[in-house]
């Protein structure tokens, strides 16, 4: 979410429960090489059912997921983060989330946002008609019917959001204690290299 | 924590501490990264739409592992034979083009220090006590076993050790894990770890490094030790350590990446500083008897869902908690099993002997000792050898152990984690039951609809001759 703080746009009234990373991604797509392409892929098992969200029109490349409790669940697979982006998800909205997911998710510049389960029954509902709104700035959701909630964020991850920085680019900026360090610990290349092929 | 008295751990924290954070977040230099074939190949995707570089390729160590076929790798006439699967076959091109453009050193699919990241890394003392060590992959515990503070990373955190040799780190909170006594007759390092998750469970490590001490631990060998520590992950754990002691010394002592002469007098001098002062204080502590240790197995699709063999198959009904009962159920459902069934009445199809917990030369050895003069059962249909390095290969070879298992039934194959994780051609098939050295017993883990039994290589050497899950001490005299 490189430097923005406002997504505006239509929202998936996605709201499940317990939604695990092997539905957000299917193992069978593990072997990839590539971040790119996943998003075809994401949510394969619930596309198989009629009438879904992700497959309605009206939601065509919405930057906004609404979910349930505890999204994200299961398998560390970073993958689930990667197919989300490459659907141009932008921020996910549920009352929790899983750890791994939450970081996973964050150092891929996605959003996750945790509201209160009414909140987030609010916004289901609102979703189905109308955009919204997910401003980093303030930290609030807003929606075109006067809705507004506001969340919390941890300041350290909203300001990489907010600046589009990546979390490598900011341990770079502190490429004079690294260096440092090096240099203070001289033992570093104990090891005698093996030689080593190449084939 | 007193200001004076610290745990290894604290010890290896400290001395890795490039900078802190208000919020306690630490940025931690990370002394050795492993990379392999199935996690890395975003994380050189990123860097190099980033324009970045490998800071330290002469701290990086690369080697496939995950998805080669453990069938012969070169063809009659000398040239490499290609692989079948062709996402297996992406994965390897994919990180031979990635080192060769950003000069890590690799070893490669036929070469003879070839194997398992976790074999590989302490056999070539390129895991070294003290030091921090990372790989895309969650067993990276195991190498803790040498007083590595050692720990599995996801992609994006692979990509960040490449670029800038660090990790933004919190610390974790510490857990003894201390068992004294002998282990008895028959019993291994492998019941003892799965004795250990069984006490305290699969998330009871969660949040914690833990720290193996006391007797057991002590008398251990070091090819012991990695069993144990490889487990920690499994116990929810990110990583398991021992203190350097020496034992891990004469193990690390001439290998070819280890440290010599004068280097070696120094560091050896430093690893000695290392263990855990008298008075430092654990967050937890657990204790057990390895007196009261039997040969174990696992019945469910949980590490946690350990019986000695001499026992039965739970009732899920028998468990307090509801939870638990319903996933004991499922378990049980997908496992084909019936509350109630002596565990040494249970049917194997399958053998594997390998993968990062078991597939060193002790273990080797270990599962010869019960096969030599025996034959694999007819009732099981395959029976892998899998060494986890090319080494190690060699060394059983010259010992002439791969012909004990030839002439019982056994297939001796090319090292690699073959069927732990089913992602090359060695699978389970669906319904049937495979007793395993491997760590994970979860669904799915060795093949869609595969049954999983985790043991000890002597166990597992007794499942194969006897047809069924059986207990090792009926089978080698005391
Ligand atoms: S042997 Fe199994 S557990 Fe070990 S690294 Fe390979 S797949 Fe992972």
């Amino acid at each position: 979410m490189s430097g923005r703080e406002r997504i505006e746009g239509r929202a998936y009234p996605f709201g499940r429960r317990n939604v695990d990373t092997d539905v957000i991604i299917p193992a069978a797509h593990l072997k990839t090489i590539t971040r790119a392409g996943l998003g075809q892929h994401a949510f394969e098992t619930v596309r198989a059912e009629p009438g879904n969200v992700f497959d309605d029109p009206v939601y065509a490349g919405a930057p906004v997921l609404i979910a349930g409790d505890n999204f994200g669940c299961g398998s560390s697979r970073e993958h689930a983060a990667w197919a989300l982006v490459d659907m141009g998800v932008r921020v996910v909205i549920a009352p929790s989330f899983s750890d791994i997911f939450s970081g996973n998710a964050f150092k891929n510049g996605i959003a996750a946002v945790v509201l209160p389960q009414a909140a987030v029954d609010r916004l289901l509902e609102v979703a189905c008609a109308q955009p919204v709104t997910v401003d980093l700035e303030t930290m609030s959701v807003t929606t075109p019917l006067q809705d507004r909630f506001v969340f919390e964020m941890d300041p350290f991850r909203r300001e990489c959001l907010l600046k589009g920085l990546d979390e490598i680019g900011l341990t770079l900026a502190s490429e004079a204690a690294i260096a440092a360090y090096e240099a203070a610990t001289p033992s570093l290349n104990w090891g005698r290299p093996l030689s080593l092929s190449t084939a | 924590m007193s200001a004076t008295s610290r745990t290894l751990y604290e010890k290896i924290w400290d001395a890795h501490v490039v900078e802190k954070r208000d919020d306690g977040t630490c940025l931690i230099y990370i002394d050795r990264h492993l990379v392999h074939e199935v996690t890395s190949p975003q994380a050189f995707e990123g860097l190099r739409a980033a324009g970045r570089k490998v800071r330290r390729p002469d701290l990086t160590l690369a080697v496939p592992d995950h998805n080669l076929p453990t069938t012969a790798r070169v063809g009659a006439d000398g040239q490499r034979l290609p692989i079948a699967d062709p996402a297996s076959a992406g994965q390897l091109a994919a990180l031979e083009r990635n080192v060769a453009e950003f000069g890590v050193p690799y070893i490669g699919a036929t070469d003879a220090h070839q194997g398992i990241v976790h074999v590989v890394g302490p056999e070539l003392g390129f895991t070294l006590p003290g030091t921090t060590l990372v790989c895309g992959d969650s067993h990276t515990a195991a190498h803790g076993a040498l007083g590595s503070l050692a720990f599995g990373i996801g992609t994006s955190e692979v990509e960040h050790v490449l670029a800038t040799q660090t990790l933004l780190l919190k610390p974790s909170k510490t857990m003894e894990v201390r068992v004294d006594g002998a282990l008895g007759f028959g019993v291994t390092p492998k019941d003892l770890i799965l004795a250990i998750i069984g006490k305290i469970g699969a998330a009871g490590g969660t949040g914690y490094v833990i720290e193996y001490s006391g007797v057991a631990f002590r008398e251990m060998s070091i090819e012991g030790r990695l069993t144990v520590a490889n487990m920690s992950i499994e116990a929810g754990a990110r990583s398991g350590l021992f203190a350097p002691d020496e034992k891990t010394f004469a193990y690390l002592q001439g290998r070819p990446m280890a440290p010599a002469g004068e280097d070696w007098e120094r560091l050896v001098a430093w690893w000695k500083t290392l263990p855990t002062d008298d008075g430092a204080v654990f967050d937890a502590s657990v204790t057990l008897d390895a007196g009261t240790i039997a040969p174990n197995v696992t019945w469910g699709t949980s590490p946690e869902d350990v019986v000695p063999i001499t026992g039965a198959v739970p009732d899920p009904e028998s468990f307090d908690d509801p939870a638990k009962r319903e996933a004991a159920r499922k378990s049980l459902a997908y496992m084909g099993l019936a509350p109630g069934t002596a565990m040494r009445d249970v049917p194997v199809e399958h053998i594997f002997i390998g993968s990062c917990t078991n597939s060193r030369i002790e273990d080797l050895r270990a599962a010869a000792d019960v096969v030599r003069g025996r034959r694999v059962s007819g009732g099981v249909r395959q029976a892998l050898i899998v060494p986890g390095s090319g080494l190690v290969k060699r060394q059983a070879e010259a010992e002439g152990l791969d012909r004990i298992f030839t002439e019982a039934g056994f297939e001796w194959r090319e090292p690699g984690c073959s069927m732990c994780l089913a992602m090359n051609p060695d699978k389970v098939p669906a319904g049937e039951r495979c007793a395993s050295t491997s760590n994970r017993n979860f669904v799915g883990r060795q093949g869609p609809g595969a049954r999983t039994h985790l043991m000890s290589p002597a166990m597992a050497a007794a499942a194969a001759v006897s047809g069924r899950l059986a207990d090792v001490r009926d089978l080698v005299p005391a």
